[in-house]
């Protein structure tokens, strides 16, 4: 079986080639190059999308012992991730790009040109399982697991994956990777957003979005407390970074409660009004059976990137998703993944996910 | 394997690669006073003789230089420095808009940072320069160039430039042309002083001596300000002790190039034809690139209309086959060919491209290679459209 491997220039993709090399699979690196200016992108260990990775990326393969090709993404990339993150603030959301990427980028446009080209699979260097049953699974290593982030795929492009790693844990990774003499092996771990040069996101927003000055006005009494100078400056449950005017009438502590892109508005509120116990999402993905299930399915849900498992009863109609949680939730943002798990001794089956696009209250 | 980019680099021929050998067990610095100071110098000085003879130049218009992009960016750097040094209104840079990038990358330097101007000359669909282009600069502006730089022949897609025409209209108006031969030495008759230019860069490489070699040939009368400086040991135009047997064996090469030019060119030129050939029968719809007549021999050049031109490559790579898209490339990733775009293609035309160029390694076995994998690389590339 002919493979590609993605290979970002970090240890986990490195190891995931050499690992499909070992499981005998016929395997070609490639390196998707993502940004439009490679020298513009951060520099360094942290990102994945310099010169110096591709380079790390080729060292890789010419150790493991494959071709090795660079594809250019830089527009896609653009057009699918940097693009729609930059519109999903501007909408008062709060994306998760990597989670784009995943579903727009390596497992569509890579994906899609690797088959056409005669490829049969994926190969990615991310921490989930996807064992014989072609069910994605959580990682091994809880704190590295990347099931969240790939709950967005379908059936197609999950059977499309493979994911080497999910049965590591990334010190397991390390240490393979000395092993087999991958310089990579001790190149410190990625953060943050690869795009967001010097991890200022609210500074990168402002750049393309502008300042924008309006109210920050309190949920309860309806006062304006204070000015904010871009409503894509925040998230809901956020509370840094507010710097009222003066105290909410009651003198606790606010959060954001709510963005309203339309009047430009910031809601803040006390701690306990963020707590949600119903979230609904849209554009849902469903893989834990060929149809949709008909009824509501006990599970958990995850609501953010290492946010922690909530049990609740999903169910799926007209389009769209519900969670309605055992327990209320503090900070669920419009924006992220609400992600359906089922608890499984050999690690937490991904049922489906959607995009979160509205939480509601306990008590509704 | 069927290599197919002998323009990238070529084999090095067994002569080559004796003398390198032979040469590289002796001592001695070619500056040196002493006895082996002396015979590395006696090697470096027959070696420069050698390389003078075969390309119709004197021994003392031959500068050794680390290579073909050493000797491109001294020409155009050191030429404009020198004229504007004796005449501050020499800025003037006019180049072809098909240049190598050592050539073209350079230009660009002395635009950002040293206050050039630049008149790039236009190419028609062939990839000809205009003579009526250089013409017209020089008459308009005659006072003002520091030089005119035109490549002889084309790396990417073969063009022979009319370079003795060029460089006698710029010798009419006192102005020095540079050419960059580094992919004509071998493949069309090459003759310095007959072609009037001002100065010449050649390389080892391309021709079946070593890498890390190649000479700057330069009229006594060119001045010439110094990238390098240090011992002075080319003509105080370029320092850095001599690669003695990586010298030698460029000598050989050239010498052997030049001497068996006439036959390596018939061969290259017959394997090209039914290269071609080939090709369009097995992809009908390829579109042979550049000019059918002022061509290099052993260059082929095709657009794949539909296809990209890396998922071709990728896809050849895989059956054994090694051709190039011919673009430059910055960290892996290819932008379209300025050459191609300059010669009026459009952007996925200049996308979907690939080079094929011969060698004297060549086979008949290699051509028939790439026939058979052809048309299936073709259908899966346009299965995979032009853009991922």
């Amino acid at each position: 079986m002919k493979v590609l491997a993605a290979m970002s220039g970090g240890v986990d993709s490195a190891v995931a080639a050499a690992r499909a090399v070992d499981a005998g699979y016929e395997v070609t690196g490639v390196h998707l190059a993502l940004s439009r200016n490679p020298q513009t992108y951060r520099s360094g260990a942290r990102g994945c999308c310099t010169i110096e990775d591709a380079r790390d990326a080729r060292r890789a393969a010419d150790v493991i012992g494959i071709p090795f090709y660079v594809w250019d993404l830089a527009e896609r990339f653009h057009t699918e991730v940097v693009d729609d993150f930059v519109a999903e603030y501007a909408a008062g959301r709060t994306p998760n790009p990597c989670l784009r990427c995943n579903e727009k980028i390596k497992f569509a446009a890579v994906l899609d040109k690797a088959v056409a080209l005669g490829f049969d699979a994926v190969v990615t260097g991310h921490h989930a399982r996807l064992g014989a049953d072609r069910r994605l699974r959580r990682s091994v290593d809880p704190a590295k697991d990347q099931s969240y982030v790939l709950a967005v795929l379908s059936r197609r492009q999950l059977d499309r994956a493979i994911f080497p790693l999910g049965g590591s844990t990334k010190a397991h990774v390390r240490a393979e990777a000395a092993d087999r003499g991958l310089a990579v092996a001790d190149k410190p771990d990625s953060h943050d957003i690869c795009f967001v040069a010097d991890g200022d996101t609210p500074g990168f927003l402002a750049g393309r979005l502008g300042a924008e000055p309006g109210p920050i006005v309190d949920a309860d009494s309806g006062e304006v407390l204070g000015a904010h100078a871009g409503a894509y400056r925040f998230t809901v449950g956020q509370r840094r970074g507010l710097r009222l005017d003066r105290p909410a009438p009651d003198g606790r502590r606010r959060y954001v409660l709510s963005i309203t892109p339309v009047s430009n508005t910031v809601t803040v509120g006390p701690a306990e009004a963020l707590a949600v116990s119903t979230v609904s999402g849209e554009r849902p993905v469903w893989t834990d059976s060929a149809r949709p299930p008909a009824g509501p399915v006990e599970c958990e849900v995850q609501l953010r990137a290492h946010g922690d498992p909530v049990p609740a009863v999903v169910s799926l109609s007209g389009g769209g998703l519900t969670a309605r949680l055992r327990r209320p939730v503090r900070g669920v943002a419009p924006g992220q993944a609400v992600v359906a798990y089922r608890p499984d001794p050999g690690g937490d089956i991904v049922l489906g996910s959607a995009t979160i696009s509205a939480a509601k209250p306990a008590g509704w | 394997m069927a290599y197919l980019d002998h323009a990238a680099t070529t084999p090095m021929l067994p002569e080559a690669l004796d003398a390198y050998v032979q040469v590289a067990r002796e001592l001695g610095n070619a500056s040196s006073l002493h006895a082996p100071g002396r015979c590395a110098r006696r090697r470096v000085e027959e070696a420069r003789e050698r390389i003078a003879a075969a390309l119709g130049a004197r021994p003392s218009e031959v500068v050794f230089t680390g290579g073909g992009t050493e000797s491109d960016n001294l020409a155009v750097k050191g030429i404009f420095w020198a004229r504007r040094a004796a005449d501050p209104a020499r800025t003037l840079v006019v180049a072809s808009e098909v240049e190598h990038h050592a050539v073209h990358d350079a230009v660009g330097w002395l635009v950002e940072h040293e206050g050039a101007r630049v008149t790039w000359l236009p190419v028609d669909g062939s990839g000809r320069v205009q003579v009526d282009a250089v013409r017209a600069v020089c008459q308009a502006d005659g006072d003002q160039i520091a030089l005119v730089t035109a490549m002889w022949a084309n790396n990417e897609v073969g063009t022979v430039q009319p370079v003795s025409e060029l460089a006698e209209i710029a010798a009419s108006h006192r102005v020095p042309l540079h050419t960059d031969a580094i992919q004509a030495v071998g493949q069309v008759p090459v003759d310095f002083s007959a072609s009037g230019v001002a100065a010449l860069s050649v390389t080892g490489h391309k021709l079946g001596g070593p890498v890390g070699v190649g000479a700057l040939l330069m009229g006594r009368e060119v001045d010439c300000t110094p990238l390098l400086h240090g011992g002075g040991q080319e003509r105080d135009v370029r320092s850095g002790t001599l690669d003695v047997p990586g010298v030698v064996a460029f000598s050989v090469a050239v010498e052997m190039a030049a001497k068996g030019q006439p036959e390596h060119a018939a061969r290259l030129a017959a394997l090209r034809d039914e290269l071609v050939a080939r090709v369009r029968a097995a992809v009908p719809n390829a579109v042979y690139n550049g000019d059918p007549e002022h061509r290099l021999p052993g260059n082929a050049h095709f657009s794949f209309p539909g296809c990209e031109g890396d998922a071709l490559l990728l896809l050849l790579d895989a059956q054994g086959i090694a051709c190039s898209t011919g673009s430059a490339c910055s960290a892996g990733v290819a932008q379209p060919s300025h050459v191609l775009l300059a010669m009026g293609a459009s952007e996925p035309a200049a996308r979907s491209s690939l080079r094929f160029t011969l060698g004297h390694t060549s086979t008949r076995a290699e051509i028939e290679a790439l026939a058979a994998a052809l048309p299936a690389a073709v259908e899966r590339a346009r299965r995979a459209g032009p853009r991922a």
